[in-house]
């Protein structure tokens, strides 16, 4: 065991920190990844980047586009990202459906889709919550009928919480295909061109003020049959497949390392009398709690590649990684907004480029309440944190 | 960077397992607690010589196979997996650690006596008004010639009953908390002025209060290093019993799980109520979390002294806190029965609450943490 890079694994480090240094897009430098503040472009812009370098999909397989890099190049390559406060690249294409197709999809599938996934030109959302079905996804009843020539789907339903719709080109959606059978066997897993006819995109406002996530209405949208991944009635393979995936990079430590240093600075400089409220010691004892927390979630993440690598079974290791770090992620906002005390009230949406006024109090107070509320999403989305501990209790405990 | 244990270390971690899933069950443990001398020293011998278990963390030179941290770790979480009654920390841990830094003459002579199952050390660092701070200690050892002469008070030293050896530490100058005169002994435990009130402890060991009056010792008892060295040894020993932490909290929650299968009310399973589900299920993230850090905290034990004390602390503190949790929710999920002497899981209850505090609690490792890391 040894926790210490070697020299190809620092080799790789710079190599990837003059890379980041030389090419981040010059017009994001200093743009926060929070909310809605980034337009599809910015995130293109990155994504676009990354692509020409061939390391847009860190975890594909080589054959597919992926870098071929180990688990400890993807560690690394997550901290840098993060330490050079790079903006997030969309999860949908590269972490989500992409991997589906590349298990689950036909050969044509993959030359179709997986090299537009790569460059950025699909966007892609997910089709997976409905009103009625949250936590419990298998009940979802959005219907797709065959045609009588078998050629197509004729789906009618609605999805709901589809984060970054207004942006789409494609989307992924799961599906009744058999109402008759038991829940899960009666799902498939279809790709929709997001400008097919009946689909109607409507935003929905979210307690921070901003405009992520969408409901997604399906009028009699025609869906060619070749768009369907693997069997009919086998959706829900890939549904439980993607959700496996999804946990695991939700844990998102390398972001949240940055949070907590972010706070280190916000609280040095936060005077509280004559004092930084770093010296608080209410203040300061939940700091060094978060970043022992953390500290845990990092080495459970760092266990979790290495079993991975060695082909041991993961057991729980996407579920703790889902609850910790999402509390994790909260618990971030928390303390930034505990931080902004007065300053936590001021509510400006699009304050910014193109504004003659100051800002009301410090800069990065104006997210600070915004974010908080933004961020009870973490422990909600993928899997609420409740559905994550019947997984536990289910799947790994067997009670 | 590479996690994974070597074929040796798998092989030690099977062995050792064997061994006490065949020796070390419950009613066994139970008859050694009620033998005089509170263990079953064939146990020892047997981990030593027909095992040669002792030998794990010593170099070859010594007689040893070579490892270190990566060992202590390994063995101590299979003795916290069945609450084993072992001075492995004392003796291999801490006493091995001392030697082995000191080097010479001492480390010659006595990790021999240790691999061969021989020597048993106990560590008398404690005392009744110091709490968790290793140099808040009155114990002087005044020079004497070429020697010393220590007199004091060194409080629940765990092993001492049974100690061929004590590592000691004590003031050859400055007061209070003062850094500066803090050293540690090396002391025969039978040496003249060495006296001991012994007594069970509410975890299954043998300890001792341990009186000092005049005991002269040589100069070459004063194992070099003051304070700093001291602090090394306790920041190894507090990732071994970290360890043992991971095998006994792991362990205890595996009892409680089979529990609430076995256990009927309302005429299911308990473990079929998502309340207990939910418990269970939060029990084991607690584990994971414990095994990250107590992994994260071994593998920075080389680091320099304050980056080394300042991921000590961390894990002690979620160490101690997950084993916390874990202790109570599965008293609680046992019902009446948990609180009982007749329940194994009820003893792993006993010994992991008495870790959370061993080397300093929660609070004590968040508050250095603080201190090393935190600015202002």
């Amino acid at each position: 065991m040894d926790l210490e890079f070697s020299p190809e694994e620092i080799a790789f480090r710079d190599e990837v920190r003059a890379f980041i240094a030389e090419s981040y897009p010059q017009e994001l430098r200093g743009k926060q990844d929070e909310g809605d503040d980034l337009t599809k472009e910015d995130f293109l812009s990155w994504h676009r980047v990354l692509a020409k370098k061939g390391w847009i999909a860190p975890a594909w397989p080589v054959e597919y586009g992926g870098p071929g890099w180990t688990a400890t190049q993807r560690y690394i390559w997550s901290e840098e990202t993060a330490r050079a406060d790079c903006i997030r690249i969309m999860p949908f294409g590269i972490t989500m459906v992409g991997p589906v197709i590349y298990t689950f999809g036909t050969a044509e599938q993959k030359a179709r889709f997986l090299p537009r996934i790569l460059s950025g030109e699909d966007w892609w959302c997910q089709g997976y919550s409905e009103p009625g079905a949250g936590s419990d996804l298998a009940s979802l009843r959005t219907r797709a009928v065959l045609t009588d020539d078998g050629q197509h789907y004729i789906v009618n339903g609605q999805k709901t919480w589809t984060t970054m719709a207004q942006h789409a080109d494609w989307g992924f959606f799961l599906v009744r295909t058999n109402p008759d059978a038991k829940q899960q066997e009666g799902i498939s897993f279809l790709l929709i061109d997001m400008k097919t006819p009946g689909i109607t995109v409507r935003p929905i406002i979210t307690l921070g003020g901003e405009h992520e996530v969408n409901e997604v209405f399906l009028e009699d949208v025609k869906v060619p049959v070749g768009n369907r991944i693997h069997e009919e009635n086998k959706g829900w393979t890939c549904a439980k497949f993607l959700l496996a995936h999804e946990r695991a990079g939700i844990a998102g430590v390398a972001a949240s390392k940055r949070g907590i240093e972010k706070i280190r600075d916000i609280a040095m400089t936060e005077m509280d009398g004559d004092k930084p409220l770093l010296a608080d010691p209410f203040y300061r004892r939940k700091v060094a709690e978060l970043e022992m927390d953390l500290t845990a979630l990092e080495f459970t993440e760092l266990r979790t590649l290495a079993n991975e690598a060695a082909g041991k079974d993961a057991g729980a290791a996407a579920n703790v990684l889902k609850i910790k770090g999402s509390e994790i992620q909260q618990r971030i906002t928390e303390l930034v907004l505990e931080a902004a005390g007065h300053y936590g009230a001021p509510y400006f949406r699009g304050f910014g480029e193109g504004d003659n006024e100051h800002p009301i109090g410090p800069e990065w107070a104006n997210r600070a309440a915004p974010s908080y509320y933004n961020m009870r999403k973490t422990t909600i989305y993928g899997g609420s944190n409740e559905v994550q501990r019947n997984i536990i209790a289910k799947m790994v405990l067997g009670l | 960077m590479d996690l994974s244990f070597t074929e040796t270390q798998d092989m030690l971690r099977d062995t050792l397992a064997r061994f006490l899933a065949d020796t070390y069950d419950f009613e066994t443990r139970k008859k050694m607690l009620t033998r005089p001398e509170g263990r079953d020293p064939g146990i020892w011998k047997a981990l030593a010589t027909d095992l040669g278990i002792l030998s794990a963390p010593f170099a070859e030179e010594h007689g040893g196979m070579g490892g270190g941290a990566i060992e202590n770790m390994i063995v101590m979480e299979e003795l916290g997996k069945v609450i084993a009654i072992e001075p492995y920390l004392q003796t291999a841990v801490i006493g091995g650690n001392a030697l082995k830094y000191a080097g010479g003459a001492h480390a010659e002579a006595l990790i021999p006596q240790i691999i061969g199952g021989d020597a048993i050390f106990a560590f008398a660092y404690a005392e009744p008004k110091g709490r968790y701070d290793l140099a808040r200690i009155e114990t002087t050892a005044r020079k004497d010639g070429a020697g010393y002469v220590l007199n004091g008070h060194k409080a629940v030293v765990y092993a001492a009953p049974w100690a061929t050896h004590l590592l000691v530490t004590a003031r050859t100058g400055g007061s209070g908390a003062d850094r500066d005169g803090v050293e540690l002994f090396l002391v025969d435990a039978k040496a003249a002025g060495v006296t001991r009130r012994d007594y069970p402890t509410v975890d299954g060991f043998m300890a001792s209060e341990v009186y000092f009056e005049n005991v002269a010792v040589g100069g070459d008892a004063l194992l070099p290093g003051g304070l700093d060295l001291i602090e090394r040894l306790v920041d190894d020993a507090t990732m071994a019993v970290c360890a043992e932490g991971l095998g006994a909290g792991r362990r205890h929650h595996e009892l409680t799980l089979a529990y609430t299968k076995e256990r009927k009310q309302f005429g299911q399973p308990i473990g079929k109520f998502q309340a207990l589900q939910f418990r269970l299920a939060d029990m084991m993230v607690e584990v994971e979390q414990i095994e990250s850090m107590v992994l994260m905290g071994t593998l920075k034990l080389d680091l320099p002294a304050a980056e080394r004390k300042a991921a000590v602390s961390l894990a002690k503190a979620k160490v101690a806190r997950s084993l916390r949790f874990i202790g109570q929710n599965a008293t609680q999920t046992h019902g009446g029965i948990g609180i009982t002497m007749e329940l194994a899981a009820a003893h792993y209850f006993k010994r992991t609450t008495m870790i959370e505090g061993q080397f300093g609690s929660a609070d004590h490792h968040l508050g250095r943490y603080e201190a090393l890391t935190l600015p202002a």
